[in-house]
Order: structure tokens, then C-alpha cells, then sequence
């Protein structure tokens, strides 16, 4: 039968895209998971091969330097703590804004998504010579503040769509509906509207998150020390005692330690991360 | 405030268009409201990026270097004349538009084809959509490190998988085959994005004129070109804007793998090592306004040839 045999064709088809892409996206990770176990004296000899070789693995020693390496764990600290107040204050912001703009008619409504979607599309390194100057003079360079402000800015204008987008689908006369049923505003606002909106507001979150995590312009270019230098900066500064040979396998122990937090992330919200990301893009 | 009065001017031809019963109290105190909402996230949005972006152009027009901060110089616009006549500057933006050009056309035909699978799939698709996520998630400064040490001809697997490339070729010493491992860890790390774009607007493809197209013998190929393509043109469009514009400020993965080594410098990268580096303010100023200058360019032309409609990725009306 021809349909059937048209049905096979694309189930093997199907099937062989499927192995294509968990290879495309799992190789990488897989191959700087796997160089992390090379020990340090093979890597400086040179052990070429996707796995380590036989009497030059290293077992966890790798990633017990990386731990106990000072600079790796106050970047560790700094991002963290950084990427988290960016993303409060971000979205706090963010919140604000969508409701007035998903909600509310005022004249310069498209001058605000405008400028929002200008700056998503700018060109970071252009800023980073003036913010340098800047920094330095009124004295944020090289502090937590110096990187939070910037990673607000950048990550509102995400924040700003995805959420809009979100807060456009919510039913706002439920909150009517609740009062007249005897709620008084805050139960209403509280048990009805917040429920309805949290999904969106947490979208929002990872999705700034992400980018403060992943930041890297501004991370290397203001802050000249551990006191806020985050681990995409610290990652490419370290050099270990050989400035020619770099330590790749502790490098690779330190990038999976910083990917985990990300992993764990997606994991646990995959469906939720593709709602936003998709939001603003695509009319749905 | 002056950005609510900034607001209120670039609306005024919508004003104009849509004419409006005066002002009702309501209507007036609903903007008041709007404006105390709207105005933190505006204000700090601009506090970044427009007035160091001003400050960046009035700085271009000095002969200015931290390293002799007394020694400011007022030199009009000689900088730019220096930029724009060195090669260098040239170079750097020819480099960035073919890094630009090349990814973005080798990400939208692999994530099209990720996009179909995906779509096609019915089961696993909650794991098939995890590990999708993962290139997204990761750094780009590790991304970057993961592939320049794939292809490191003493620690790397890539050139014991490649059957025509011998196993001591070392593809950092010279200039095409950086630009080729540059290239290979951005397109890894920004496909998936292009594809859950592209999947997105497979969705808003009809089934029935599929099946429509397939009862009057429609070949699969026809079928792509003349029903699934047009209708998600605007999915295309939106996803290429975004990633071409995203692609032109590559910076992490040039830092991390070659440094600039060999030619492979950026307009980004070149803009940093000026500032950064040789703390060369006024020059890199200048290099900055021109870099803004050409993303606002390349936005255009995109918008202009592809003619890409923005008020449906915006929601909007």
C-alpha cells in the first residue's frame, strides 16, 4: 500500500531528525563533561580522543580545584547574587510597566514598546566605553550595583514583552466577578488576579535570568576584580600558572559547574521557557 | 518629565489619524496612572543606552585617552575620518556581515528542519524540547570554550572525526579555518532559538489547506514552497531580524577562541579593545557611534528587504 509505505518513509524520517537533534544539542555538552575527567598532565601533553585516555583521567580532582579555587568561588557568589537582584528588580519593573501597557490606554504606548524593542536589539559593546567612564567617575565600577543596573536595562525590554503578552490573555473581569460576589479588592486581587498572572511574571523571571547569566560584555569590561567579576569573565581570565597552556580540563570543570544552575532551570521549566521565548515573537 | 513629554510627541500623528472624544477625567487620570507605571522601567532603560550613547557621541569629538586624561583634546570629526579610512575598521565590519551572513542562513535551514521534526513529533516532545533548550542555556563564553577545544589539534576530538583532515591540523593559525570554528559555536548555541521561533509559526500553518494542496497532487516539495513557506513568512522574518541583529554584535565567541588572532576581529571586538584595552576614549567612542550607526543600518535593510512586519510580532491591533 502506497500510504503506508509513505506513513514508514516519515516515521524513519522522523525518527532519524530526532537522533540528529538530541545529538546537535547533547555532543557538546557531553564532550565538556567528558574533558573535565582528562587530568591536567595529559591535557599539557596533548590527549587528543573524545573520551580521556587510558591513565589520563582524572576522576573529580578537577572539579575539587575548581571548588576550592578562590577566584571560581567568589565568581560563583558574585553571579549568583547578581543575576538574582537583576532579575527582582528587573521584573518588579517589568510588572509595572505590562499591566499599564496590556491594560490601560495612554498615549505613548507604542513610543514605550518601541524603545523596548530598540534597545533588545542594541549594540552592548557600543555602551561599554561611555558606562566605563561613567562607572568610574561616580563610583560603581567594579561593584555589584555597576553590573545590576545594566543588566536591568537590557533584560526590561524582554521582560516588558513577554509579560505584556501574558497579561493581555488574562480574564480582568474575573476580579469584578469575585468583588461582586463579596471579595473585598485585595482577596480579589490576591486570589484571583496573582494566580493568573504568576505564570507569566515567572517566565519572565528565568528569561532574565538567563541573560544575566550569561552576560559577558559588560562582565569583563566593569569590574577589574573578584569583588563583582562573574563567571563568564572569570572563566576567560583564568589562565592557571601557565599563561600558554591553558588548563583545559579545569576550564571545562568550571563551565560545567557554571552550566548546571541553567540545566537544572530548563529542566524543571522547559515548557514554560518556550512560552516566553516564543511570546513576543509570534502572534499566537 | 521629559520622557512622558518624548511620549507624548512621537504619538501625536497617531493623534491625528484617530481622532478621539476630548479628554474624558477618566481617560486623563487612566494616563496619569499609565505614566507612574510606565516611567522606572523607561527611565532606567534610557539612563543605559541613551544618554551614554550621547555622551559617547559627544566624546567621539576628542582627542581622548585615559592614559593622559588631562591631555583632552577637542578634534571635531577626526576620529571618524581616522576610523573610517583605516582598514581596519573595515575589515573588522566585513568580517562581522559574512560571520552574520553565514550563520544566520545555515541556522535558518537546520532549524527549519529541527522546527519540522519537532512538529511532527508525538512522542518525547516534552524531552526533545528540553535538551533543545540546553545550547540556548548554555554560556556562550563556554560554548566557545567547548568547540576551541573540540578543535584543538592536542585536546580535541574534531580532527580524529574528520576522515580528509589530518590529525595535527591546527585550525587557529590561520584565518578561514578560525572563522569556520568561530562560526561552528554560534551557529550550536543559537539554532535552537531560531527553530522554537520557527516551530512557533509552523503551528499558525493550516492543516486543512495541507491537506487541500495534497488532494490536487501537490508534490511535498510544492507543498513546502507554496503553502508553508508563504504562510509563515512573518515567523521567518521576525526570527531572521532578530538573529541577524544578534549575530552582528558577536563578541564572546571571538574573545574566547581566537582573541582576534589572525583577522578574525569583529566591529564589537575592535570597539572593546580600543576602549578597554588601550583606553583609547575618543577613538573608541567614535567606534562605538559607528557600530550603533551600522546595526541601525543593517535593521533597516532587513526591515526594508524583506519587509518584515513588526506589528504582528508586536501583538498589537
Amino acid at each position: 500500500m502506497a500510504s503506508g509505505k509513505s506513513e514508514l518513509k516519515s516515521r524513519v524520517l522522523t525518527g532519524l531528525g530526532v537522533a540528529l537533534i538530541l545529538t546537535w544539542c547533547l555532543l557538546p555538552v557531553v564532550w565538556i563533561i567528558s574533558l573535565s575527567f582528562k587530568s591536567q598532565s595529559a591535557v599539557t601533553n596533548g590527549s587528543p580522543g573524545f573520551f580521556p585516555s587510558d591513565g589520563g583521567g582524572a576522576g573529580f580532582q578537577n572539579y575539587v580545584d575548581v571548588i576550592q579555587n578562590d577566584q571560581f568561588g567568589k565568581a560563583i557568589i558574585n553571579s549568583i547574587g547578581i543575576s538574582l537582584i537583576a532579575t527582582i528588580l528587573s521584573v518588579a519593573l517589568a510588572t509595572l510597566a505590562a499591566y499599564a501597557i496590556a491594560r490601560l490606554e495612554f498615549r505613548g504606548k507604542k513610543f514605550v514598546l518601541t524603545t523596548a524593542l530598540v534597545i533588545a536589539m542594541f549594540p552592548v559593546v557600543s555602551l561599554v566605553g561611555p558606562l566605563f567612564d561613567m562607572w568610574r567617575t561616580i563610583g560603581l565600577y567594579d561593584t555589584w550595583p555597576g553590573l545590576i543596573i545594566p543588566y536591568m536595562s537590557f533584560t526590561l525590554p524582554l521582560a516588558i514583552w513577554t509579560l505584556s503578552a501574558f497579561f493581555r490573555e488574562i480574564p480582568w473581569e474575573m476580579e469584578q466577578a469575585a468583588q461582586v460576589d463579596g471579595a473585598t479588592s485585595w482577596q480579589a486581587f490576591r486570589k484571583v488576579i496573582v494566580p493568573l498572572a504568576a505564570p507569566g511574571v515567572f517566565t519572565a523571571a528565568i528569561l532574565t535570568f538567563f541573560f544575566a547569566w550569561n552576560d559577558f560584555v559588560f562582565g569583563i569590561s566593569l569590574t577589574s576584580t573578584e569583588r563583582a567579576r562573574p563567571i563568564p569573565a572569570a572563566l576567560s581570565f583564568f589562565v592557571g600558572d601557565d599563561p600558554f597552556n591553558r588548563p583545559a580540563s579545569l576550564l571545562a570543570a568550571g563551565a560545567v559547574v557554571a552550566t548546571v544552575p541553567i540545566v537544572i532551570l530548563v529542566l524543571f521549566f522547559q515548557r514554560k521557557i518556550v512560552a516566553g521565548l516564543t511570546a513576543g515573537a509570534v502572534k499566537g | 518629565m521629559s520622557t512622558v513629554q518624548n511620549a507624548a510627541a512621537t504619538t501625536k500623528k497617531d493623534k491625528a489619524k484617530d481622532p478621539k472624544p476630548p479628554d474624558s477625567d477618566r481617560s486623563r487620570s487612566e494616563n496619569r496612572l499609565a505614566y507612574k507605571l510606565v516611567a522606572p522601567a523607561l527611565i532606567l532603560m534610557l539612563f543605559v543606552t541613551a544618554f551614554p550613547m550621547l555622551r559617547a557621541l559627544y566624546l567621539s569629538l576628542f582627542s581622548y585617552s585615559l592614559t593622559a586624561p588631562d591631555d583632552r583634546e577637542f578634534v571635531g570629526f577626526s576620529n571618524y575620518v581616522t576610523a573610517l579610512t583605516d582598514s581596519l575598521f573595515w575589515l573588522t565590519t566585513l568580517n562581522t556581515v559574512l560571520i552574520m551572513v553565514v550563520t544566520v542562513a545555515i541556522e535558518l535551514v537546520i532549524g527549519f528542519a529541527f522546527a519540522m521534526v519537532m512538529h511532527k513529533l508525538i512522542f518525547a516532545r516534552g524531552v526533545i524540547r528540553t535538551s533543545i533548550l540546553i545550547p540556548y542555556g548554555v554560556i556562550t563564553v563556554v560554548s566557545g570554550f567547548a568547540w576551541q577545544f573540540a578543535f584543538s589539534n592536542t585536546n580535541g576530538f574534531v580532527n580524529g572525526w574528520l576522515p580528509f583532515i589530518g590529525d595535527d591540523f591546527n585550525w587557529f593559525a590561520s584565518y578561514e579555518p578560525s572563522m569556520i570554528a568561530i562560526m561552528a559555536s554560534e551557529i550550536w548555541k543559537t539554532t535552537p532559538f531560531m527553530s522554537l521561533l520557527l516551530l512557533a509559526g509552523l503551528a499558525q500553518v493550516s492543516n486543512d489547506m495541507l491537506e487541500a494542496a495534497k488532494v490536487d497532487g501537490a508534490t511535498w516539495w510544492q507543498r513546502l514552497w507554496k503553502v508553508i513557506l508563504p504562510n509563515m513568512k512573518a515567523a521567518i522574518m521576525v526570527a531572521v531580524l532578530f538573529r541577524a541583529l544578534d549575530a552582528y554584535r558577536i563578541f564572546d565567541n571571538i574573545f574566547v577562541m581566537t582573541a582576534g588572532a589572525n583577522g578574525t576581529e569583529s566591529i564589537s571586538f575592535l570597539t572593546y579593545r580600543q576602549v578597554i584595552e588601550q583606553f583609547q576614549l575618543g577613538i573608541g567612542s567614535a567606534l562605538s557611534v559607528l557600530l550603533f550607526l551600522s546595526v541601525l543600518v543593517v535593521a533597516f535593510l532587513i526591515v526594508k528587504l524583506f519587509k518584515v512586519d513588526l506589528a504582528s510580532a508586536r501583538q498589537e491591533n
